[in-house]
């Protein structure tokens, strides 16, 4: 234990503070691309919303290195989009912290998009139906009634979107690297000093994962737990 | 000038709506079973579920014409529309239930929003959530939020159907006090004879996504034209019907004969008699008597419900009441029941 306090004095911090940047700017992008999407493929008939709903799926059933292997693919700066990229915009995806939140935000997006899809295939259709009656615009009754009324499901999408964008290890590895005080982060940290034979500073964080894990589990039981109440044991 | 013209065509997997509803009446009902298109007739109108063809007009102003096409949003039909299970959002205060319709939320609009909660008697509650009121009080703020925003016709699904009984039959009367004031056109739609027999002035009767019946409301009680639309109004006895002459039917499925003093049209092939409406007959056979050979007897808080042996597969149902009953339990059962003429409904399978 005492070993972790003197550890924790000399530390570089870096990791968890580019993990914790990492995790927010990716949720927020997936927040709002997942009510995006889910709320465009709940309108779509059967056969499209299959399709459409297996690729928005997608990378969150591959192995991370995959999706990690399609994102050099299109970002590397040695092919046409990443060229394109880099001279007219002056944005550079590989190696840098922007490479971190694509591939977490890619990894993690799919979490958000079908929590908020299940929230919102649950909501009583008449629901909107009155809202329209009343005059309301769809995007008022999109604030206003669809996402409060699916607030539970949103808000443990939300959180485990940002549990999954946090501990992004796979894709982020080949896309960002492990640069630190770049785009070192966390996972990426804990996978280099272990590589070291450094298990204390692996093990201390490791603590810090866990800790913040549980934290965010507790917030999701928390939050849908108020909506539970109400339901009988069995 | 109110009046409501609806000609409404629309097709769903093998299911053909074609329904035309015509009225100038303040309060309109709509009658049939469920999957009968009744439901979908008044979303149509609403704007909620699309048409394939046909015209909505209410009180000159066009909401809907495939030929001109024309197809206004619900949102501009200013068509108020009581859903089955009320939809109040969950997650907003009564208050803010009724706001909904009136967007911004400055003084005038909350006033607004006040004052047709005290005059729906749910004033205090302001603050709740739907989910904290009662049936009755979640049905108040539903017509609340639709009177709010000043609809120029106000549509009701099925409006008593969440309802258990007590609630529903006060809920009724509560329902016409709410309307007294509202001087647009009423819709109800229902599957509930009484309560369409106490709202409407004007009836309509959908069978199999038809209008087989309308008029007003009490003349479509007396003469529902054909037996469909006579089992709907709550007919209990119908049987296949065979022209003698112009004044004698034979009642196939009862196996008597009645004369009729009215002349009977040919198109007539089936007849109808309401179960309340038999006269016990003690002592010798009389015109239009059936014997009274009796197979069951359902005893109900406040009737009881006597099945009558018949030739045909169902036994007639004669359903006696209060001071009738006094009677029978003094005298014994009658030997016979006698239907008496005006109230023999000559039916015909088309019209």
């Amino acid at each position: 234990m005492s070993s972790f306090i003197e550890l924790a004095k000399t530390l570089d911090w870096s990791p968890l503070w580019i993990s914790l940047k990492t995790g927010a700017v990716a949720t927020v992008i997936s927040f709002f691309l997942g009510l995006w999407a889910a709320r465009k493929v709940i309108k779509r008939d059967y056969r499209a919303k299959s399709i459409l709903d297996g690729i928005l799926t997608l990378p969150m059933v591959l192995p991370p290195t995959v999706a990690g292997f399609f994102l050099l693919l299109i970002f590397s700066r040695r092919r046409t989009f990443g060229i394109f990229l880099n001279d007219t915009f002056n944005i550079q995806v590989v190696h840098t912290w922007l490479g971190c939140i694509l591939a977490a935000t890619v990894i993690a997006f799919p979490l958000m998009y079908r929590n908020a899809r299940a929230a919102f295939e649950q909501i009583d259709a008449n629901l909107v139906y009155a809202g329209r009656t009343l005059g309301m615009s769809e995007t008022s009754i999109f604030w206003r009634i669809v996402v409060p009324t699916a607030g539970p499901g949103i808000a443990s999408g939300t959180i485990l979107t940002f549990a999954r964008a946090m501990g992004e290890y796979g894709a982020t590895s080949m896309l960002a690297g492990n640069i630190p005080g770049k785009t070192g982060t966390v996972s990426q940290r804990i996978a280099m000093v272990i590589q070291d034979g450094d298990y204390v500073t692996a093990g201390f964080w490791v603590a810090v994962v866990l800790i913040i894990a549980f934290v965010l589990i507790f917030l999701i039981n928390m939050i849908t737990g108020k909506h539970m109440k109400n339901i009988r044991k069995w | 000038m109110k009046r409501l013209y609806a000609d409404i065509h629309k097709r769903i997997g093998g299911f053909d709506l074609n329904a035309l509803i015509e009225s100038d009446a303040s309060r309109i009902g709509i009658l049939g079973e469920s999957g009968s298109g009744k439901s979908m007739t008044l979303k149509s109108i609403a704007g909620i579920e699309t048409v394939d063809s046909g015209h909505i007009e209410v009180n000159g102003r066009v909401l809907y014409d495939s030929a001109g096409k024309i197809d206004l949003k619900p949102q501009k039909r200013n068509v108020g529309y009581m859903f089955q299970n009320y939809a109040l959002f969950p997650t907003m205060s009564v208050m803010k239930n009724v706001m909904a319709g009136l967007g911004r939320a400055t003084e005038e609009n909350l006033d607004k929003a006040a004052d047709m909660l005290r005059r729906f008697r749910m004033d205090g509650f302001e603050d709740k959530l739907p989910g904290e009121l009662s049936g009755g009080q979640q049905q108040r703020v539903a017509l609340a939020r639709i009177m709010v925003t000043e609809p120029e016709l106000i549509l009701l699904d099925e409006p008593y159907s969440a309802l258990d009984s007590y609630l529903k039959d006060r809920m009724q009367v509560e329902m016409l006090e709410m309307l007294e004031d509202y001087a647009g056109q009423v819709v109800m739609v229902s599957h509930s004879r009484d309560e369409l027999y106490r709202f409407s002035e004007e009836l309509f009767i959908v069978s199999d996504g038809r209008i087989i019946r309308h008029g007003e409301t009490r003349s479509v009680f007396s003469d529902p034209g054909d037996s469909v639309a006579a089992r709907l109004t709550g007919c209990k006895n119908l049987s296949a019907a065979r022209l003698i002459d112009e004044h004698t039917i034979e009642a196939v499925d009862w196996g008597i004969t009645l004369s009729i003093d009215r002349t009977v049209p040919s198109s007539v092939n089936c007849v109808g008699y309401r179960a309340h409406c038999f006269e016990p007959v003690w002592g010798g056979r009389q015109k239009n008597c059936i014997s009274c050979d009796i197979v069951r007897v359902d005893d109900l808080p406040f009737e009881k419900n006597y099945y009558i042996r018949t030739p045909g597969d169902d036994p007639l149902c004669w359903f006696v009441q209060g001071e009738e009953q006094k009677i029978i339990d003094k005298k014994g059962l009658p030997d016979y029941l006698k239907m008496q003429e005006d109230q023999i409904l000559l039916l015909g399978q088309d019209q």
